[in-house]
């Protein structure tokens, strides 16, 4: 079996967030990190590696310094890294980032695509999906327990308040829950074995069937018309009083405002 | 692309088990402030099978017109067929803008379909308005008027971006649950129904549902909840969320908490408020014992009024809320419910 | 020179503390309250591979360099110094004088299992008569046939009781040299289990409270006479030649105990407030942090430098690494014991209370100026280098 799992390197959101003048991220101010819902893809892949023998290639498209996700994925076990990375693919919207991975995507055979649902830095969850839209593959999203039965898999679909058990022929993409597991550290040795490894790097010659329409800032749909920091509402009161105080003090108030 | 001819607002009218989902009628609630702006209509689209009764629903919320494609391979939610028709949808009335909710199904819809026409999508939207593209006139560049402007926290709620799709048509959002305000429903309102049918030829796409397991929920959903006393670790153990269920029993309120309280096993997933779980905006919001993370405020700060507890002055939850305590919460929440018990029981 | 760090060890650096931070921290209170060894932390870095970092792959390890180990122990011991000190133990102490002396057969054997973590190993060399002073041993080990036949005990043994391989050392018989009998003295590989080898009393400790500090008995103890590690009579030798080694591993634990007190203190300081500002603000803080912080960095130059040393040993085992490990483990020793004591300090009355990390820290950081090889016999290894 061949699984690719498509990965991204996030600022941790954690860290504070950065703007370039035209609105994009300024990604290489922030701490990188592997994006959790992508490790947690990575990690069912492993998984099944492990259960039923698979060669697992991990994909990333971003700036050069995205190399350190793949050789992160590869010190946990990931067997290949490609890294998809040029300048035309700068500022891309969902539209643009999936045509190019799906460009990507197609030089590779695969029998499994595995995705995170969404990354931290956008939080769009769209990816995933349009790139199966792109390779005319199913989709199955907020995949929380993965199987594979023959030339299928079968994948219990997480709902608000429900799941279904959906059974699709493959190939086909599954998007994974953070929840999903709780992926594997990295082995000291898997570190420097990684480093040793060849990463494969494809720019946009690479891509197989894209317009160039489709790519970069230029082939987004969506363009940013603003982009800052959130204004938050301002504090309103803060009493300390003791506790008898505090409860006719919160008792006036639902009263004031007629909550009770 | 003759962007002319698309021409109105469009909601996907989710359904489930053959019920309208609350969204739907957020969208519309907000479809109709939109078409009034661009001086057009309100479309719902349905899709599901045996869901045309549905239709009059969707008219009391503001549904000029009602598309349904009822078949019976919409029976459940599955991406492909969801996908064929609303894009055949799209591709037959090409609407100018379309919303669909930012849920499970409408996260995963959206995508593929927006995908499949070839358009912009724009997630887990927040704030939708009608207006000009940049939005300030920049020499040398065309200004384009009357554009969906789509705005969406993204990083975790650290930042807003305002997001417009001034080139493709239609304009897509997903919009988050719970942030849009329905209309009071206009009993006995009609709206035009039209039935449309793609056609269905299952392919590789069509996945098989093997089985649909529903989760065993007794409580009320948080989204709901005109009061909510929400816990967070301060609360201390699972056994004390007892005097926060109180307080909410005496309001008529629901207990919801904090993410950490979900990662301590303590509360399961579906009380959770925040970036990660749910969007509230209740009439009273209760934070007792939540710190205020800015990923947890993200999800509560639209409450009409927030009452803050916390040991910790300065906690940031005291930042959002209007009313703040410093002070011991096992000290204070157990008398606030007697108090209000007697106050209550006064009247 | 380049003090850049590799990027395979930044990533390396960035898994142990992860590691550290979600498996080692949350413990670490509890088992100094409860004197309790942390078995699922070892179990876990077991998986990982984390006690066998140095080792090389064909026997069971992960085939890093000595800084990579350094660093795994550096970071665990920022959080637990107690998690620090069983991996130190184990990798330097054990792993290491088997990998260096043992025979192909007590590699397959004892190495392999010890370096995926299977088995955890310990050391036993300190005797109730004597510690700096190996002269003082009385344990003695005699060839009966096939047997070599242990009697004595040994004192203050990290990993005691928790440990299945343990690297003892005995004496074999005398030397006459110049005139003077000096004891001849032998290391064995003893299993756990062995008839005749018990356990005594669990030292109750003034910190790492969760490290198993057991004495160790021998009563004829019998052991087959193929567990005779290196030549006969080179005990002395392998003992010394470990400790410097190990050294290295303390002085890990040590600088990652520094360094967890300033990270600690740094973010105290920030919160703390008196005088309606944050104790951050005032300028004896600050000055106390500037030097804090200048010495902990000093400490990591010099023990990362005695841990590349040691791979240059690997390459060319002419090359000493003795003085630098020396030097490593004197100063950041020192800079544990005198960083703790000053964030206890800086964090006021909560530094004195057990809820707060720097406490333990500071009680943490007194034994590394102690063990394997006091902070004076460090003096006495790097001046005697001085004055040869």
């Amino acid at each position: 079996m061949k699984i690719v799992v498509c990965i991204k390197q996030v600022p941790d959101t954690k860290g504070g967030v950065k703007f370039n003048p035209d609105g994009t991220l300024d990604r290489g101010a922030m701490l990188a990190i592997m994006n959790p819902d992508d490790k947690a893809g990575l990690e069912a892949a492993l998984r099944l590696k492990d259960e039923y023998g698979a060669e697992v290639t991990v994909v990333t498209m971003g700036l050069p310094k995205a190399e350190e996700v793949l050789r992160e994925a590869m010190a946990m076990g990931a067997d290949n890294g490609i890294l998809v990375t040029d300048r035309v693919l700068g500022g891309a919207d969902t539209w643009a980032t999936s045509t190019t991975i799906a460009g990507a995507l197609r030089n590779l055979e695969y029998d499994l695509i595995i995705t995170g649902r969404q990354a931290i830095d956008g939080d769009t969850a769209q990816v995933g999906p349009q790139i199966s839209e792109h390779l005319d593959i199913p989709v199955i999203s907020y995949a929380q327990n993965i199987k594979v039965e023959g030339d299928s898999v079968i994948v219990e679909r997480q709902y608000e308040d429900r799941y279904h058990v959906v059974k699709a022929k493959m190939p086909c993409l599954i998007t994974a829950l953070s929840e999903l597991n709780e992926p594997r550290y990295m082995t000291p040795g898997g570190i420097f074995d990684a480093y040793q490894k060849e990463i494969t790097v494809w720019g946009r010659a690479d891509l197989k069937d894209v317009d160039d329409s489709n790519l970069g800032l230029k082939g987004s749909p969506t363009k940013i018309a603003k982009a800052s920091d959130k204004v938050r509402k301002g504090a309103g009161e803060k009493v300390v009083l003791d506790p008898d105080e505090s409860v006719s003090y919160i008792v006036d108030k639902l009263k004031v405002k007629h909550v009770i | 692309m003759n962007l002319e001819e698309y021409k109105g607002v469009y909601v996907f009218a989710q359904q489930v088990d053959n019920e309208i989902s609350s969204i739907a009628f957020e969208l519309l609630g907000k479809a109709k402030d939109l078409a009034k702006d661009l001086n057009t209509d309100v479309t719902a689209v349905l899709l599901g099978s045996g869901v045309k009764d549905l239709a009059d629903k969707l008219a009391e919320y503001g549904a000029d017109k009602v598309i349904v494609v009822d078949d019976p391979e919409l029976k459940v939610y599955r991406t492909e067929p969801y996908a064929h028709a609303l894009a055949s949808v799209i591709n037959q009335y090409k609407p100018e803008i379309v919303l669909v909710g930012a849920t499970a199904i409408g996260r995963d819809l959206g995508p593929r379909v927006s995908a499949r026409v070839a358009t912009g999508l724009t997630a887990d939207c927040t704030v939708l308005e009608i207006g000009d593209f940049p939005l300030q006139a920049i020499p040398g560049q065309e200004q384009k008027h009357n554009q969906l402007l789509m705005t969406r926290p993204a990083f975790g709620g650290n930042t807003i971006a305002t997001i417009a799709c001034p080139d493709n048509r239609p304009q897509m959002a997903t919009v988050r649950a719970g942030v849009m305000q329905k209309i009071e429903p206009i009993k006995g309102a009609k709206a035009v129904v039209e039935e449309y049918n793609p056609g269905f030829t299952p392919n590789n796409k069509y996945v098989e549902i093997l089985d649909v397991v529903k989760a065993v929920t007794d409580t009320v959903d948080i989204m709901d909840a005109k009061i909510l006393v929400s816990g967070g670790r301060g609360v201390g153990s699972p056994e004390n969320f007892k005097i926060l269920e109180d307080l909410a029993e005496v309001l008529g309120g629901t207990v919801s908490c904090s993410r950490a309280v979900v990662d301590s096993g303590w509360k399961p997933k579906d009380l959770q408020v925040g970036q990660t779980g749910k969007t509230v905006r209740p009439n009273v919001y209760f934070a007792i014992g939540i710190s205020g993370a800015i990923q947890h405020v993200a999800g509560m700060e639209e409450s009409d009024i927030i009452i803050a507890i916390n040991k910790d002055a300065d906690a940031p939850i005291f930042d959002v809320a209007d009313y703040g305590i410093v002070g011991d919460l096992n000290k204070i929440v157990p008398k606030l419910t007697e108090s209000l018990k007697a106050e209550i029981a006064a009247k | 020179m380049d003090f850049t760090l590799s990027k395979e060890h930044e990533m390396a650096r960035t898994l142990f503390k992860e590691f550290a931070e979600k498996e080692a921290k949350p413990l670490a209170q509890e088992i100094d309250e409860n004197h309790r060894f942390p078995r699922e932390t070892v179990d876990k870095m077991a998986k990982l591979g984390f006690l066998g970092i140095p080792v090389p792959k064909e026997y069971g390890g992960q085939g890093c360099d000595p800084l990579t180990y350094t660093m795994c122990v550096e970071e665990l011991s920022k959080v637990c110094g107690t998690t620090g000190v069983i991996v130190s133990a184990h990798t330097s102490l054990c792993c290491d004088p088997i990998q260096t002396y043992g025979t192909e057969e007590q590699k397959q054997k004892y190495l392999i299992p010890l370096a995926k973590g299977e088995k955890l190993g310990a050391f036993g060399l300190t005797e109730p008569g004597a510690g700096t002073d190996a002269q003082g041993q009385q344990t003695k080990a005699v060839l009966d046939g096939e047997e070599w036949v242990l009697n004595g005990s040994k004192c203050f043994i990290t990993n005691g009781k928790e440990a299945d391989v343990y690297v003892i050392f005995a004496i074999t018989g005398t030397i006459e040299k110049r005139g003077r009998t000096t004891k001849e003295i032998s290391a064995f590989i003893v299993e756990k289990g062995t008839p005749g080898f018990s356990f005594g009393t669990k030292e109750n400790k003034m910190g790492i409270c969760g490290s198993s500090t057991y004495e160790l008995i021998f009563t004829d103890c019998r052991i087959p006479k193929d567990n005779l590690l290196g030549q006969k009579g080179k005990g002395f030798n392998i003992a010394m030649h470990t400790l410097d080694g190990g050294r290295i591993g303390i002085a890990a634990q040590a600088l990652g105990l520094a360094e967890g007190a300033l990270e600690t203190t740094i973010n105290y300081v920030k919160e703390r407030k008196q005088f309606g500002r944050s104790i951050g603000a005032f300028q004896n803080t600050q000055f106390q942090l500037a030097d804090m912080a200048t010495k902990v960095q000093a400490a990591q130059m010099l023990v990362y430098k005695a841990a590349m040393k040691k791979a240059e040993y690997a390459k060319n085992p002419k090359i000493s690494y003795s003085v630098e490990a020396a030097m490593a483990k004197l100063y950041a020793a020192e800079v544990a014991m005198e960083v703790t004591t000053k964030a206890v300090q800086l964090h006021g009355g909560y530094g004195y209370i057990r809820e707060y990390d720097v406490e333990r820290m500071m009680r943490d950081a007194k034994i590394t100026e102690i063990y394997e090889g006091t902070s004076e016999v460090q003096r006495m290894v790097i001046s005697g280098s001085l004055l040869k």
